[in-house]
Formats: structure tokens, C-alpha cells, sequence
């Protein structure tokens, strides 16, 4: 006895649909096919023509259907009422469409809902409770009017939702209607169904229906609420959505997925899947077992999709992801660390912080000359090129470029008012940087250079100037970079201390306290070099207030004081 | 954009369009299998130059993927490329003399076969060392592809150009007809790619790679463009403005997202260093032929001498699709 009928709503790919079709029917399932008007005659002979042998299919009078309109529920219901009529041994009713695939036996089907015979399949969500749609109109679609084509006549569909927000228009909701939402793919028991297609108000329902936005997600899932004693608010079709609202769709590749999903049904399967189609409609080993659906595993891979057309993968710039200011959710991929001047105090820094946090340190990244990368290297991760004049083309580019190659791996370099500044904005706005400055640090280095000192003056204020404007960019308030600066004067009160504080925010360096300080430059002398500056006329302020008299001796290694670990 | 500079880009479209048809007539038709074009074909548009070597791999490429039927025009080849060509049934063949440089670097020809025989398809125009990688194409085919762009309303499908090169001089492995390229060239810079946008044509201007390394260390604004948007659900009033690199309505060249998302791309694997190369480069540097008076062929002759090695040991080597994927050089967007 056939106690489950399908009806089918089929619009292209018909060839498919009639295999569809014809595997049901073949199993002792009933189905009404209700064909889209707008297919060509000679298309729908031919599909009558290739079921004619069978007499558990019947075809239902035609009505044009476009999507998001009435028409699609007006098709369902005409051909639910056919099914009820013609075969009076259904139990349940399973609304299908023509691209949709049998991924179990229907046997498997049949026992599963014979087990649960007063049980209606088809979720139903409320709308206050939940947002279901993703193109805003949500408790709109029941209190608008929608008399216009939202795919044929888009400008007219939008003004005039606008024009009824604006003069607040608001439809009255018929006595027994509370709005409820879902898949459109429901199988409802003979009761429920014929419940609602005999209604006595279902005049007055209809009527109300017909300008609702998408009736076919709301018809039956606001009214099976109405008359149903038990729903299971899921549907058995396997049907996932985009981010437009357009269902994905399933190809050869997928056969593993589906296969392990347990699911009754999927839509929608690509028509020219010929793998999909020859495996799930051969006669499958039906061990009617009552396995539960669990579509989790094939909702992970959508959803992973769905975040990647979203939201993308921060720090990456490519050809289809180029994201405006302020939109990239990260502007690199992974944090780094910068540091200004500490180069410059410390003779062997590069070196030490290498040793010291277990990954390779970059030096000038940014130097006029060459790129300065880890080794030296003429290319680094990913190729880039240690060639100063293509990195400067699109400095930011390379920067974000750098740190995408090496995702994994922190990335460490040295930064100076002598390079290239253009970066440092970039790096300000930047969260993923740590960004530790020692300004007026340059002036170690000018102090030992072999230069004139008129030279050695220019070359200080074009530095002092460089860094004023890196100082402020940094402290804008628009910056979002972890920020640490210091006058070289500050730094060095406690030097080890200072350092120990911006390793402890590396994420992931060991925790353990300095033991090896890096080598100090010998600053012997500097006072007097600074002094002499200002007497020439150029005051280097970024150093901070450098005492006359001379720096306190730097700790070294052995007698370094104890440095209290929180 | 202001009314007139909009208005100026449609004047633009237009003189493509004229152009395309007034540099079509000394096209001479060799053979026009066009009849056998069905509704919903992927159609495949190409200017050559003695490629006969290149074809055999070529057309099995993408007849693999799903194209139905290939359009050529064949610019004066001496190598037997037209004979070739001529004998294969899903191929149409055009011929002519006219200079490539005249005609916008075969551009004007594609326009002209897009706009007679493309309409209403999707159709990819390529060079011959050109093969399109997308998502899945290892287990979809390009009408897979083409039906879900359909459905999700993209009129155009954006695949960046990756040289790819040997490991090794260049020369030190010659290329045999059918052979797949990319056994000899198989490695490819992963990340180091400039990319700006071009507000006129909102086109991304993507430059970068072995080419740029090797070729512009100096000059990096004259190394060549790698954007690419070769598939395109072609309409009579398109026309390409520059190479594959720019359409026009401007519309087509939005093939990124600008919110923070990733969109489907692909990427053309470029077959162009290989053993043959070398040969072509010389050619070409005296026929002066190509873009900027061969800017970028003086170039390549110059190290070509000394036979370069692109390789470095950050190369990586071309597995699949997923590792383009993974190092974000190409992306599914939400295509699952």
C-alpha cells in the first residue's frame, strides 16, 4: 500500500525530474508533477510522454509561477489536492522539486515516517524570535504589499516598499494568523494537509497570502500551526542557502558529503551531476535502518563558505578581495612587532632578539638601499624581492604581502626615520602591530659616524623631523597599533625593564625574564655630541632630557638585578 | 564618476565596437563551423602566431573542461597552426596578415568574434600559453561554474595571471607537442603581488611575480598586468578595452569584493617560460609587435642572454587548485 506521495514542482531540467520521478514511482510512491506554464509544449509532451507508462503519476493542471510569488503555493496546493484525491492510501505528503535528488531508499523513508505517522515535517519558525531572511524584509513581508516582480521589475518592487514605510502603511494580519516562517520543503500528513486545503477560512487566508512577500516560506508553515498535533519543525530535504537567499547547489564532488549526511532528500542537485544521479537512483542496499538526518557536517562546509564570501580571510589582498579602508576585519593577517632605534642603541640587537624569541628578525625592511630580510636574503617568503624600487611601488602591498606569506610565524623587523615612511601610517592603523620606539635614538648612530658635522646636522634634523611625524601618527587617535615610546633619555633610566615589558606582550616569546642583555653602544661622550648640536642651533628634543654629567652604567649580565615576574 | 567622464567611457565602448568591425574586414574566414554552437555553450575566443606546438595540450585542456567550441584567429602563422586547426571539428578559423599591433593586440578580432558569435554565451577568451584554474576545477566543469555564476547573477569571472616557470635555465628543458607545460614549469611565486586599484575602469591592477623580480626590479610600474577577467557571459554592447585586462561597460571589471568578503576567482596559469621562449622573444623583439614598442620584450631579450633562472628557493611548486586556494591567490567565494 502506498502510504507516502511526492508532489513534484518542476520547471527545468526535466529530463532529471522524470528520473526523479519515475525512481519513486517505481517504489510504489505516488506522484503529482505539477509543470511550470512557461515550459514549452513540446518540453512538457515530452516529459508526459516518458512517464506515460506509469499510472501513479499524474499531472496537475499548470499555472505560471514566478519566484517569490503566490503563484508557487496556488501550484503546491493544486497539486496536493490531486494527491489527496487520486490516491487515498497516503499517509504523508512530501513536497519536492524537480532538482531535487532520493539520497536514501524510500523504503528507509517510508519506515522512518510510518514510525511517526501524526508527525508533520516542516519548520516553522517564529518571525519575532528569529531572523530568517537575509535581505531585511522580515516581519515586513506579512504587513507590506507586494503586487510588484521583485526579479522582473526590481525598481518598482523597492520604491514601493519604500513609499509604504514612509506613509506607514501596515496590512491587517487575518483572526488565526500568527506569521511563522521556513524551508518551503515540508512533508505533512494527510490530516494536517487536508486541514489546511478545507479550510473555511481558507478563502480569507489565501486572499491575505497572495501579497505576502514569499508565501511560499510562510503559507504552510504559519498555518500548519493551526491544525497540526504534533510538528517536527525541520525539514527532510537537505537544502542549504547563501548568503543571497539562492540554495547551494550539489555536485559529483558532494557524494561522500551527502552519503554521510543521512539526509532523506537534497536540494538542489546540479542536473548534469551524471555521478549524484547514477548512484542515488541505482537501488541502494535499503537496511531500513532509522537513521536519524544529520545534515551538520554539510552545514559546516556551507557555512565556511558563506563566511569566506563575507568576511574573507583578514590580512589577505588579492584579486577578488580588495577591501576599502576600515573594512578589511584585520588589515595584516597575524601580529608583528616593530621596533624604532633600538637598533641604533643596541650594537648586536638583531641577533640577540632572534635568539631570544626562536624566530628569524628582520632588519630595515623598509631601508632606502635594500630590503633588509632576515640573513640578508635576496627574496624571502612568498618571492619577494629584496629590490628597494619594487617594494616601494606599493610599500603597504609588500608589508601586508610579508606577513600573509609567513602566516604562523611572527614577524619582527626594525623600522627608522631614515627609510621609507610611507608604511608607518599603515602600520599605526593596524592592530595585529607592536609598534616600540626609542626616539632620538638615531643620534647614537650620528655620533659615531665619520662625518662633518655640518653633515652630520642636516642629517639630524631631516631625522628628528621624520620621526616627530612618525611620533604623531602614532599617537593619533585613529591609530590602533600597541603603541610604546619612549625618549632615549627615558629608555634608558631602566633599560632591561623596558625591554622585558615588550617581550612579555609578544604572544607566544617565552616567558622567562632576560638573562643575555644586548650590547649597548657605548654612549660615552654623547652629552657633549648633543650639546655641541644645540650649539650649532639644532635642538634634538626627541632624545628627551639627556643628563650633563652622563648615563648610568648599563647592568650587565651577571649583575643584572632581579627583574620581579608577575 | 561624473556624468562626462561616464559618458566618456561609453563614446569609448562604442569606438571599440566601430574599430573592432573596420579591423575585422581583412579577416580572412578559413573555416566557420559556427552552426554547430548550441544554447548554453562555453566558447573559447583566441589570437595566434605560430603555436602549432601549444595546440595539442591546449584544446585537450579545455575540451577536458567543457568548452565547446574554439574560435581562432590565426595571425599569419607559418608553422602549420592553421592546417592544424583547420582539421578539428569544434574549432572555427580566421586568418590575416594585418599587423597585431594595429588591430590593439588582437583585441579588435576578439571584439569582433565576441560580438558575432558570442552573445549569450559564457566566453572565454585566452592566449594559447593561457589555462584557466577555477574552484573545483579538478572535479567540476567550466559549465558547473558558468550555470552557478548564472545563478548567482556575476555577468563576469576574474582569473589573475601566474607565470609559471621551470626550475633551472629555462632552455634546460624543451617542450614537447602534447605535453603538459606544466610538468616543466611548475613553480610559481606565491606572494609578491602589488595590487592597486584603477578608479577609471574599476579594475584591480595587479603586477608582480617572477616577471616583475627578475625582468623590473628598477621599473616596477612597467611590469605587466596580471589581472585578467577572461570569462565573461558576453552581451553584443561589451567589448574588451585592453587585452583581458579591462571591459567596458565598467561594471564587468568588478570581479572583487570591496566589504571585507572574498569572491569566486581563478587563475590563468601562464605557460609562457618555457624552452620556446626564448625563440619567441627574439621574434617578437623584431617584429615589434606588442604593447609599450615592445618595452617588455627588450627587457626579456637583454637577461634572455644569459639564460635566467627564476627559481629561488621560496618558489612553490603547483600541486592543485586548493593550494592556490590556500596561499590566496585565488578564492571559491561562497561556491561550495
Amino acid at each position: 500500500m502506498s502510504t507516502l506521495g511526492f508532489v513534484m514542482m518542476c520547471h527545468t531540467a526535466l529530463d532529471r525530474a522524470a528520473e526523479v520521478a519515475r525512481h519513486w514511482a517505481e517504489r510504489d510512491c505516488p506522484v503529482v508533477v505539477h509543470l511550470d506554464k512557461r515550459v514549452e509544449t513540446a518540453k512538457s509532451d515530452w516529459l508526459r510522454r516518458e512517464l506515460g507508462d506509469l499510472d501513479n503519476v499524474r499531472f496537475c493542471k499548470r499555472h505560471r509561477c514566478e519566484w517569490g510569488t503566490w503563484s508557487l503555493v496556488r501550484a503546491s496546493q493544486t497539486a496536493s489536492e490531486m494527491m489527496l484525491e487520486s490516491f487515498p492510501g497516503v499517509r504523508h505528503v512530501y513536497l519536492a522539486s524537480g532538482s531535487c535528488l532520493p539520497l536514501r531508499p524510500v523504503d528507509e523513508l517510508r519506515a522512518y515516517l510510518a514510525a511517526r505517522p501524526m508527525t508533520d515535517f516542516i519548520e516553522s519558525v517564529t518571525i519575532r524570535d528569529v531572523d530568517w531572511t537575509v535581505d531585511g524584509l522580515n516581519t515586513e513581508r506579512f504587513q507590506l504589499r507586494f503586487p510588484f516582480s521583485w526579479k522582473r521589475h526590481r525598481f518598482l518592487f523597492d520604491r514601493y516598499v519604500e513609499l509604504q514605510r514612509a506613509i506607514g502603511f501596515r496590512r491587517k494580519v487575518p483572526e488565526g494568523v500568527l506569521p511563522h516562517l521556513g524551508s518551503q520543503w515540508w512533508c505533512l500528513s494527510r490530516q494536517t494537509l487536508s486541514a489546511i486545503l478545507h479550510d473555511p477560512m481558507r478563502k480569507e487566508f489565501d486572499r491575505y497570502f497572495k501579497r505576502v512577500w514569499i508565501p511560499d516560506e510562510s503559507y504552510y508553515q504559519t498555518l500548519v500551526r493551526n491544525y497540526s498535533r504534533k510538528i517536527e519543525s525541520r525539514s527532510l530535504t537537505l537544502s542549504k542557502f547563501d548568503f543571497q537567499g539562492k540554495p547551494h547547489v550539489f555536485y559529483d564532488d558532494h557524494l561522500h558529503l551527502l552519503r554521510r549526511s543521512d539526509c532523506f532528500v537534497a536540494r538542489k542537485i546540479w542536473p548534469k551531476a551524471d555521478r549524484l544521479y547514477r548512484t542515488f537512483l541505482s537501488d541502494q542496499d535499503a537496511n531500513t535502518r532509522l537513521a536519524e538526518p544529520t545534515p551538520g557536517k554539510i552545514d559546516r562546509v556551507f557555512a565556511k563558505a558563506l563566511e569566506r564570501r563575507t568576511r574573507g580571510r583578514p590580512g589577505l589582498y588579492m584579486q577578488s578581495r580588495f577591501p576599502n579602508n576600515d573594512w578589511e576585519n584585520g588589515k595584516t593577517a597575524a601580529q608583528y612587532s616593530v621596533f624604532q632605534g633600538f637598533n641604533d642603541l643596541f650594537l648586536d640587537f638583531e641577533p640577540w632578539l632572534s635568539r631570544r624569541l626562536g624566530t628569524p628578525v628582520h632588519g630595515k625592511l623598509f631601508d632606502r638601499k635594500r630590503v633588509r630580510f632576515a640573513g640578508d636574503a635576496d627574496t624571502y617568503a612568498g618571492c619577494l624581492s629584496a629590490a628597494p624600487l619594487l617594494r616601494d611601488y606599493n610599500p603597504e602591498r609588500f608589508l601586508t604581502n610579508l606577513i600573509w606569506n609567513t602566516r604562523g610565524e611572527r614577524q619582527v623587523f626594525m623600522f627608522g626615520p631614515q627609510d621609507n615612511q610611507r608604511p608607518g601610517a599603515f602600520m599605526a592603523s593596524d592592530s595585529n602591530a607592536q609598534i616600540s620606539v626609542i626616539t632620538g635614538a638615531w643620534a647614537v648612530r650620528l655620533f659615531t659616524a665619520n662625518r662633518n658635522f655640518g653633515d652630520i646636522r642636516t642629517e639630524a634634523a631631516r631625522l628628528q623631523r621624520h620621526e616627530v611625524d612618525f611620533v604623531n601618527t602614532l599617537r593619533d587617535v585613529r591609530s590602533r597599533a600597541e603603541i610604546r615610546i619612549w625618549s632615549l633619555a627615558e629608555f634608558l633610566e631602566e633599560p632591561m625593564e623596558n625591554l622585558q615589558r615588550i617581550l612579555d606582550a609578544i604572544e607566544g616569546a617565552q616567558a622567562s625574564r632576560l638573562t643575555e642583555a644586548p650590547k649597548m653602544a657605548n654612549l660615552g661622550g654623547l652629552p657633549t655630541f648633543l650639546q655641541n648640536l644645540k650649539n650649532q642651533g639644532m635642538n634634538p628634543f626627541a632624545v628627551g632630557d639627556f643628563p650633563q654629567e652622563g648615563v648610568a652604567p648599563l647592568p650587565t649580565a651577571a649583575a643584572s638585578r632581579p627583574y620581579l615576574v608577575r | 564618476m561624473k556624468a562626462v567622464r561616464r559618458y566618456g567611457l561609453r563614446l569609448e565602448r562604442k569606438r571599440f565596437l566601430v574599430r573592432a568591425w573596420r579591423k575585422f574586414r581583412t579577416l580572412e574566414e578559413i573555416v566557420n563551423r559556427t552552426d554547430a554552437i548550441r544554447d548554453g555553450d562555453v566558447l573559447c575566443f583566441c589570437t595566434l602566431r605560430n603555436e602549432k606546438i601549444r595546440l595539442k595540450y591546449f584544446l585537450e585542456y579545455y575540451r577536458d573542461r567543457g568548452v565547446r567550441h574554439f574560435l581562432f584567429v590565426d595571425n599569419d602563422s607559418g608553422d602549420g597552426t592553421r592546417e592544424h586547426l583547420t582539421e578539428q571539428p569544434d574549432c572555427s578559423v580566421w586568418w590575416t596578415e594585418d599587423s597585431y599591433k594595429r588591430s590593439r593586440f588582437g583585441m579588435d578580432w576578439m571584439n569582433r568574434l565576441l560580438w558575432l558569435y558570442g552573445s549569450r554565451h559564457w566566453c572565454l577568451t585566452v592566449d594559447p600559453d593561457e589555462f584557466l584554474v577555477y574552484p573545483f576545477s579538478d572535479t567540476r566543469p567550466l559549465p558547473a561554474l558558468t550555470d552557478w555564476l548564472d545563478a548567482s547573477s556575476i555577468k563576469s569571472f576574474g582569473a589573475m595571471l601566474l607565470d609559471m616557470y621551470p626550475k633551472g635555465p629555462i632552455t634546460a628543458q624543451p617542450y614537447r607537442e602534447g605535453q603538459n607545460p606544466f610538468d616543466i614549469a611548475c613553480w610559481f611565486d606565491s606572494g609578491n603581488y602589488s595590487v592597486t586599484r584603477n578608479w577609471d575602469y574599476g579594475n584591480l591592477w595587479i603586477q608582480g611575480g617572477p616577471r616583475a623580480r627578475a625582468f623590473f626590479p628598477d621599473t616596477p610600474e612597467r611590469a605587466p598586468a596580471l589581472n585578467k577577467t577572461p570569462l565573461v557571459n558576453w552581451r553584443k554592447n561589451y567589448a574588451y578595452a585592453s587585452s583581458t585586462h579591462m571591459l567596458l561597460p565598467r561594471g564587468l571589471n568588478h570581479v572583487y569584493d570591496e566589504w571585507g568578503g572574498e569572491k569566486a576567482s581563478g587563475v590563468l596559469l601562464h605557460a609562457k617560460f618555457l624552452d620556446t621562449f626564448t625563440a619567441k622573444a627574439a621574434e617578437e623583439l623584431k617584429r615589434r609587435e606588442h604593447y609599450a614598442a615592445s618595452a617588455e620584450y627588450k627587457a626579456y631579450a637583454e637577461i634572455l642572454r644569459e639564460n635566467p633562472d627564476f627559481w629561488t628557493k621560496w618558489s612553490e611548486k603547483y600541486i592543485n587548485w586548493r593550494q592556490l586556494e590556500i596561499l590566496g591567490l585565488m578564492s571559491k567565494g561562497n561556491w561550495a
